[in-house]
């Protein structure tokens, strides 16, 4: 068998990543920048040419990372959904790093420039490694790296907040990784495997086996449990609020659009791929999952109102959104499944979107993140104030907006459930119009016009690359939104792959 | 008959500072160390007194004492969180007594997979220790994310802790953190420092021999530094390790790993030839790559044990 080219592209993003990243270490802060530009740029291409490669022959492949076959050696598996999300994710990276960069000047030590950078590279190839891997133990050798540079980047804008959120997300982060290394622990002494595929055919001989039922739900149980702590779904998101808050604007973005995202396509592909969809529908997890979701869904929302800052605003409507994800993952249908990964590029594109033209809204404001302060902002940086109107439509859920098109996925896929129909739309319903009502509240206060004219004149650094990141941001959107057909084909034709 | 020494000769000689040390004439210490005036604290009631009335004060200024609801509040947190502990304590206990039972014959971890690192893991790789053979050649990527673990967590401990500033740098003054000058402390470094440094390549070079491997050995190594710095404070330690040494030593070792690695995986999965001979397994030149894996790894790990102890004793290697 003799692979083509592109077949290596996969493992030459991760590895390519990591040896950038060596590099940086030695590097000024400007060289770094030009290293991590160029190689974000690279893995997108990269990733772009495997994706369209599996689109052509429509099927998977797996890649074997040394000289032994799967159960010995290490292997990563390509599909089409993990080499779509992969590009995904570099696009975004590289959007976030662009809109945030203005604010890195400002608010970081220019001798630390570099080791952020060397954390952005890092956290990129544990990203491609999370979704690509087919091994468990490896995905957890990533999880490691994910968590510690999120709490770097967290912490790079040193400041008392900063340094308090980073250290709440390191406990809760760490308890979650316990948690999920206990699974893995526990399985792997279950099934004697640590391939995917390996364990799923033990899995399902096990779950046949009546002795062995109580190990296997508690294990699929603290595995589901460790994700979501890390991933900040409803209960576990004390953390969330001053991480994305406080942390300097490209971190923010990549926190809430990339990081927790990891998590969850590596939840999905437990899910599929390693327990397997049926023997998890039966451990009745996903009904707790589902529970939580709406939970999260309203109280996030609330919570989001309450507040009167703009961009702790924006965090706790993250916990909102991550709630959206795991109501399609609990639902338990294919359907479900389909609406929680587009909400998953949904939520991504439009998070980091409303973060990054958050912080023109305020840059322009005296640097106040107040709401009485930015009154009309959206008139003195006119790109921020389009790039926050659209974001907040998106995530309200207009037409024309991918928002939109989550949520009809949603409603359509919950039309077809049996109990969990009600409470479903009902949620989806009432946090629809939670959402409109803070995210309204802001555009209207943006777009008031302020006649005491105290905070004219104030130019920001970069105006052409900030423009450009707004107006990558509003196409992916839209793209989304207008385009939506062929990305739920991929989506449903990745998840066949899965299985 | 012997010749008798002049005494200013026989005051330098080692019986001489023995007979002293032996009979208490003299305190080796005296003079030698630099000690610091102990202050002892005044004790009496009243002040004691007066500082806990300070302290409620300050307290009550802070929190919210008088709040019956937050009072009762983390009363019940503490109860909750004791239940719950000991909830998931019997759960995972529970749980244990389902497993099967340690070292089984019938355990299904006892598969194919372990069969073939033992029967055929010296052909295949080369290294005697079996160990060293999964983790640097079976399973070679997952040892990759892991040096990669430590190199970030050495990064995420430099953008905490070190200190950037320079006018920080020159006010602090670098006799707050530095050792005492402590005889003992640096007679044992002196002797012991050497042996350890020895010790931890021994176990890096013979990591595929022998257990150990880099990243026992390079925490060997690692601790033989710190030992070196209390020893003999900063400046001397600068000497051999500042922030240059760690930057290529950290970054030639990674870059080395990760362009070996990506060079046996880029073959393996083309099925390719990689033509790195094994070598005969037993001798110190064989198992291919994993040598030069173990000496990258242990560097990596001693840089980040110094880096840790450095940072979070000053801030600045």
């Amino acid at each position: 068998m003799h692979f083509q080219l592109v077949q290596n592209f996969p493992f030459f993003t991760i590895l390519l990543c990591l040896i950038s990243a060596v590099i940086c270490s030695v590097l000024s802060g400007k060289a770094a920048r030009f290293v991590n530009t160029a190689l974000l740029i690279t893995v997108t291409v990269m990733n772009a040419l495997v994706f369209m490669y599996v689109n052509m022959t429509g099927e998977s492949y797996v890649y074997m990372m040394g000289h032994f076959p799967a159960p010995w050696g290490n292997e990563i598996r390509v599909g089409v959904l993990e080499a779509f999300m992969a590009t995904f994710f570099a696009i975004i990276m590289l959007l976030s790093m662009f809109g945030g960069h203005h604010k890195l000047l400002e608010e970081v030590d220019e001798e630390k420039h570099r080791l952020y950078y060397i954390l952005v590279n890092l956290l990129l190839s544990s990203l491609l490694a999370l979704v690509y891997t087919n091994d468990l133990f490896t995905a957890y050798v990533f999880v490691e790296i994910n968590t510690i540079s999120a709490a770097g980047l967290i912490m790079i804008r040193q400041i008392g907040r900063t340094i308090e959120a980073a250290v709440r997300y390191m406990i809760m982060s760490l308890l979650g990784s316990g948690l999920l290394l206990m699974g893995i622990c526990m399985l792997y002494d279950l099934t004697g495997h640590l391939l995917m595929s390996n364990i799923k055919e033990q899995v399902a001989i096990l779950a046949t086996d009546p002795n062995s039922q109580v190990p296997l739900m508690i294990t699929i149980t603290i595995m589901s449990v460790g994700l979501c702590i890390k991933c900040a779904l409803f209960p576990f998101h004390a953390w969330l609020p001053d991480a994305y808050g406080y942390s300097t604007v490209s971190s923010a973005a990549m926190l809430s659009s990339l990081v927790s995202k990891g998590y969850i396509f590596l939840l999905i592909k437990i899910i599929y791929r390693v327990i397997g969809f049926d023997v998890y529908e039966r451990s009745h997890i996903m009904n707790i999952l589902f529970i939580f979701a709406l939970c999260g869904m309203i109280f996030g929302s609330v919570s989001a109102i309450r507040e009167s800052d703009i961009r702790r605003m924006i965090a706790f409507s993250s916990v909102a959104q991550i709630g959206y994800i795991f109501m399609g993952i609990g639902m338990g249908t294919k359907a479900g499944m389909v609406a929680a990964i587009f909400h998953i590029l949904t939520h991504a594109a439009t998070k980091s979107l409303l973060f990054i033209a958050a912080i023109g809204l305020t840059d322009v404001s005296g640097y106040s993140r107040k709401f009485y302060d930015i009154t009309g902002a959206g008139y003195r940086n006119k790109v921020a104030g389009v790039g926050f109107l659209v974001g907040s439509l998106s995530m309200v859920g207009v037409p024309l907006f991918s928002g939109f098109i989550s949520k009809y996925l949603f409603a359509t896929g919950a039309i077809k459930l049996t109990g969990k129909m009600m409470p479903a739309l009902i949620c989806l319903a009432v946090s629809t119009i939670l959402n409109a009502i803070y995210f309204m509240k802001t555009v209207i206060r943006i777009y008031t016009p302020d006649n005491s004219l105290h905070y004219q004149s104030v130019k920001t650094k970069d105006e052409m690359l900030y423009a450009f990141t707004m107006v990558g941001f509003i196409a992916i959107n839209l793209l989304l939104g207008i385009n939506s057909h062929p990305v739920v084909l991929f989506i449903e034709q990745g998840l066949e792959m899965f299985s | 008959m012997s010749k008798r020494k002049a005494d200013f000769e026989y005051e330098k000689s080692f019986s001489y500072k023995f007979n002293t040390w032996l009979s208490g004439t003299e305190d080796p210490y005296v003079g030698k160390v630099e000690m610091k005036k102990q202050h002892h604290r005044k004790t009496d009631e009243a002040t004691i007194q007066e500082r806990m009335r300070e302290h409620h004060k300050l307290r009550e200024k802070v929190y919210d004492v008088d709040n019956k609801m937050v009072v009762s509040f983390n009363k019940l947190y503490k109860v909750f969180a004791i239940i719950f502990c000991i909830f998931l304590f019997l759960l995972l206990a529970w749980n244990v007594s389902y497993l099967p039972p340690l070292g089984a014959a019938d355990k299904a971890v006892n598969n194919e997979v372990p069969k073939r690192y033992i029967e055929s893991g010296i052909e295949e790789t080369g290294a005697i220790n079996f160990v060293t053979g999964m983790i640097l050649d079976y399973r070679a990527f997952d040892t990759l994310g892991e040096s990669n673990v430590l190199f970030c967590a050495t990064i995420t401990v430099l953008i905490l802790l070190q200190i950037t500033d320079k006018k920080k740098k020159k006010t602090d003054e670098d006799m707050i953190f530095e050792p005492h000058d402590d005889p003992i402390l640096k007679l044992s470094a002196k002797v012991l420092v050497p042996v350890i440094m020895i010790f931890g390549v021994y176990v890096v070079l013979n990591g595929h021999l022998s257990p150990g491997g880099g990243f026992s050995g390079g925490a060997i190594i690692g601790a033989g530094l710190i030992l070196y710095q209390n020893a003999f404070g900063f400046s001397k330690a600068k000497l051999i390790f500042n922030e240059k040494t760690y930057k290529s030593i950290s970054a030639c070792a990674l870059l080395t790993y990760c362009l070996c690695k990506t060079y046996s995986f880029f073959t393996g999965a083309n099925h390719l030839d990689s033509h790195i001979p094994l070598g005969i397994p037993g001798h110190i030149l064989s198992s291919g790559l994993i040598l030069i894996l173990n000496i990258c790894v242990g560097m990596v790990v001693a840089c980040t044990m110094y880096t840790f102890y450095v940072m979070f004793r000053k801030g600045d290697f």
